[in-house]
């Protein structure tokens, strides 16, 4: 199939962007996106161009690096898929396709489809852990865990960090991630000693890195390659209130 | 002359660890900030080793390319976590796990490093409990085990099929604490791309900024590299993309010596290649081979579908050839498996290199339900690939490489030849031998990490007198003019072809000659082909773009650059090592039957080589290994 490409180009932060237009010749369905976009740059740098930037590695929908907008989507059109897992079977000849980096304040330009998340660094290193040093741990079966939280934990814990939720919402939230690291840890009894400081220090920083409110709209379930579900954000609400209270 | 001195402790296995933790020196808690640290590398080992040194209070700086540390290559390992915890009530043991892995490793591992890994392997459990890693659990609350990788216990540890990213979220979010609490200062895409070695100790590195280019120093009083495997010298591999060998290359150019770089791990579970576009193979986790049964047609050339196919002319070629662990062999003996099928015209798929992994059997068993709950995103992931659905048609499967034993070579105190440079994790060589089992890398990286380099380093630095860290030393200086040389040369070729097109026909070229089977005859031609191509590459490749900007083609380069020199020395190991054993097997080594050869006599050692120079001979250095507690023996799986 042939595709035609109209791709965001940014030099780097302090530049100014552009789309640009670019064909897609002979694509197998059995590539997925990103090969697609290889053979693409191959050819751009045949022709003595730079290629188009953007961020991947594992390619296996797990180490959170890739992601770009497709046609207004985040990751694209197929429902709990990362962009390197998306196939071109999903598409067909003469598509026109606009391929958007991430947008959000919170998250600027690097180069083309390539932004800066370390925002969501930071609001780990504000609470997103359970403090257990190296070495100070009983045995493992010494707290018993029930099945279905554990379960729900691990639901939340599936998070990659790939930034899909903040870009698919219209206020920019990053709500669904900050609730999924508060929702994982505050399910586990693991998790309790920390759990007021924690929502309190995640939420704080969330508002300082220029990240927007939720107001609940669930674009971000939609777009999540992981299929978060929004009741991480309720949970974070909650424990966010009870520590306010407790707070005072 | 190079010296390898592997201090083994003395006395008995079970005390040696004890023994050698009470003999080190320690770093008085108000002098620990003032040793900097350097840590490359942000996986299990890498993110551990950082947040477990924080947390002791050194002054703490770790390395990642990628743009965050969450994002090292660890995240991607599926299937679980070995530990010695015997919570089944089956049998388990420190003693077994260790007798397990030297036999899995085919007697090419350390006893005594073997030892200490299936003794920390408890204490690993108890602190991912800790961190909140979600493992999967009874109904009672107790955790959950599985029996994995042809083991006969259940030991192995798992969060769905995303055990590692589950253990690598806990290590960073460790070190994200650390981060927070002054202790560890990050930086992300942030490529290492020199070590500066200072009166014969390891004092610093070179850096790259990703974003801006710039190149950087930084000293330090010790340097630990976690950079993980060199996988991608085959171009197409299950490692992530960025996965590369420089940090680990740099530093074998600078005097450590590299063991055994020739023991590579086939798995034979992934995603057969579906077209010359294939950037990146996929794993389907190893577990898949418990309730799935392999086979190809009997005939030669058979291109009806498979469920056209009869009972009668199938071969379940591992149930026939190894009544006892059938489908469960290790992973070299199914991958080689693979590959003798598939010579013998009987692969499967477009290709012929493929063959059936068929869940039809188990489905009948457990219901559609049954095999859904234990594999169903395992399925999802390979429909999503191949658009094939696995509920219906059995899937196909190829080897493919996916994990490095061989590594830079280090002492029980894991320091390379290089005083003052520690390796951890996938980089090192020490504890999988010329085979490793599965659900052990996991286990491996964090053991270094959290529970090994926190004494071994502190015993170091309380041992050695070491001029205060600085990087106005000379040394820093003339290292960061060969890093921007070599960044000029390769922009300055503008040649005709691109990273990609090197690196594909350089990988193709060591996976023929120098992947699941080797010859000598190949070999000599691998290193002709490699010497010739590697020449072209560097008169003829082109890399766009400027040194100044985030820019992935040099980025590629300089990688490619490096995987070339390891190529050729992998294929100079291989060469070397007249027998077969564990991921190595060479065609002129092998029993009547096709099983790998070892010959003990000549080649129970470790092979280390020290680096000869541009256009240089490698020398090769030898640690004998000596085998107290578990003797040699074939391995036998029949």
């Amino acid at each position: 199939m042939n595709l035609v490409l109209h791709v965001w180009r940014q030099r780097n932060a302090a530049s100014e962007g552009r789309m640009e237009r670019y064909e897609a010749k002979d694509v197998n369905a059995d590539m997925s996106f990103l090969e697609m976009l290889d053979v693409v740059n191959e050819g751009l740098i045949a022709a003595g161009q730079e290629p188009i930037a953007f961020e991947h590695d594992c390619r296996e929908g797990i180490c959170g690096s890739c992601g770009f907008m497709i046609n207004g989507a985040a990751h694209g059109p197929e429902r709990g898929t990362t962009v390197c897992q998306l196939h071109m079977r999903h598409f067909k000849d003469g598509d026109e396709l606009y391929l958007e980096p991430w947008r959000a304040k919170a998250f600027p330009v690097i180069k083309d489809l390539v932004v800066d998340r370390s925002a969501f660094d930071r609001i780990i290193a504000a609470g997103g852990y359970i403090t257990a040093h190296t070495g100070s741990a009983p045995d493992g079966n010494a707290v018993p865990v029930p099945k279905e939280n554990a379960d729900r934990a691990m639901d939340a814990a599936a998070c990659i960090g790939c930034g899909a939720c903040v870009a698919a919402c219209p206020n920019a939230s990053a709500a669904l991630f900050t609730g999924a690291k508060i929702s994982h840890l505050g399910l586990l009894p693991q998790g309790q000693a920390e759990r007021s400081r924690r929502a309190l220090r995640m939420v704080a920083r969330y508002n300082e890195e220029l990240f927007g409110s939720c107001t609940n709209i669930g674009e971000c379930e939609a777009a999540c390659p992981k299929e978060i579900r929004m009741e991480n954000i309720a949970r974070m609400n909650r424990d966010y209130l009870k520590a306010k209270w407790n707070d005072r | 002359m190079m010296k390898l001195d592997s201090r083994i402790p003395s006395g008995p296995i079970e005390q040696a660890w004890d023994k050698t933790r009470f003999e080190m020196k320690l770093v008085n808690p108000a002098n620990k900030r003032k040793f900097t640290v350097i840590v490359v590398g942000s996986g299990l080992a890498g993110g551990s080793a950082a947040a477990s040194l924080g947390e002791l209070g050194y002054n703490v700086k770790c390395f990642c390319f990628q743009d965050s540390p969450r994002r090292a290559h660890s995240i991607a390992a599926q299937g679980g976590i070995n530990a010695a915890k015997n919570y089944q009530n089956d049998g388990d043991s420190i003693y077994r796990l260790f007798y397990d892995t030297v036999k899995g490793g085919d007697f090419r591992a350390r006893e005594h490093n073997v030892y200490r890994l299936a003794q920390i392997s408890v204490n690993i459990i108890d602190q991912c409990v800790a961190q909140g890693v979600p493992f999967a659990r009874e109904y009672g609350g107790l955790l959950a085990n599985r029996s994995f990788g042809g083991a006969q216990v259940s030991r192995t540890f798992y969060a769905r099929g995303q055990t590692g990213q589950q253990l690598l979220l806990g290590a960073y979010q460790a070190l994200e604490a650390q981060v927070d609490a002054g202790r560890v200062r990050m930086f992300p895409r942030t490529e290492m791309l020199d070590l500066v070695v200072v009166n014969g100790a390891a004092r610093g590195i070179v850096t790259r900024n990703l974003i801006t280019g710039a190149i950087e120093t930084h000293a330090a009083d010790a340097v630990v590299l976690a950079s993980g495997g060199y996988g991608n010298v085959f171009y197409l591999s299950t490692n992530a993309k960025g996965s590369n060998c420089t940090a680990i290359w740099r530093a074998h150019k600078r005097g450590a010596a590299f063991a055994n770089p020739c023991f590579t791990q086939i798995h034979p579970t992934c995603i057969p290649v579906s077209g010359d576009y294939q950037s990146k193979l996929t794993l389907m986790s190893e577990s898949l081979r418990n309730d799935g049964r392999i086979w190809v047609p009997k005939q030669a050339g058979d291109k009806r579908p498979p469920s056209q196919i009869p009972e009668p002319e199938r071969d379940y070629y591992l149930e026939r050839r190894y009544p006892s662990f059938g489908n469960l062999v290790p992973r070299d003996v199914a991958s080689r498996a693979a590959k003798a099928v598939c010579d013998e015209g009987r692969g499967v798929g477009e290709t012929g290199l493929g063959v059936y992994l068929d869940f039809a059997e188990s489905i009948k068993r457990v219901g559609r339900s049954g095999i859904g709950e234990r594999y169903g995103n395992l399925f999802e992931m390979y429909e999503r690939i191949t658009g094939e659905d696995p509920y219906q048609t059995p899937m196909r499967i190829y080897p493919a490489i996916h994990y490095t034993m061989g590594g830079l070579w280090v002492d029980y105190h894991l320091m390379s030849t290089i005083p003052g440079l520690f390796v951890l994790g996938e980089a090192n060589f020490s504890d999988h031998g010329a085979n490793r089992l599965g659900a052990s890398a996991l286990m491996q990286g964090l053991s270094d990490g959290y529970f090994v380099i926190p004494y071994t380093l502190g015993n170091y630095l309380a041992s050695s007198k070491l001029e205060k860290a600085d990087a106005s030393a000379p040394e820093f200086q003339t290292t960061t003019a060969e890093v921007e040389q070599r960044i000029k040369r390769l922009l300055s070729i503008k040649g005709k072809r691109t990273v990609a097109s090197f690196h594909r026909e350089l990988g193709k070229t060591v996976w023929d000659f120098c992947g699941m089977s080797r010859t000598a005859e190949g070999l000599r031609v691998a290193i002709d082909r490699i010497r010739s191509l590697h020449e072209e590459f560097w008169t003829n490749l082109n890399v766009p773009g400027s040194e100044g900007d985030l820019n992935q083609q040099l980025e590629g380069a300089g990688r490619v650059a490096d995987f070339f020199e390891l190529a050729e020395l992998m294929c100079i190991d291989a060469l070397h090592r007249n027998e077969s054993c564990g991921g190595h097997f060479r065609e002129e080594y092998q029993t009547e039957e096709g099983e790998a050869l070892r010959d003990d006599e000549h080649y129970q050692y470790v092979a280390a080589w020290e680096y000869g120079g541009p256009g240089g001979q490698p020398a090769l250095y030898k640690e004998p290994l000596d085998f107290e507690y578990v003797h040699p023996a074939q391995r036998s799986y029949k």
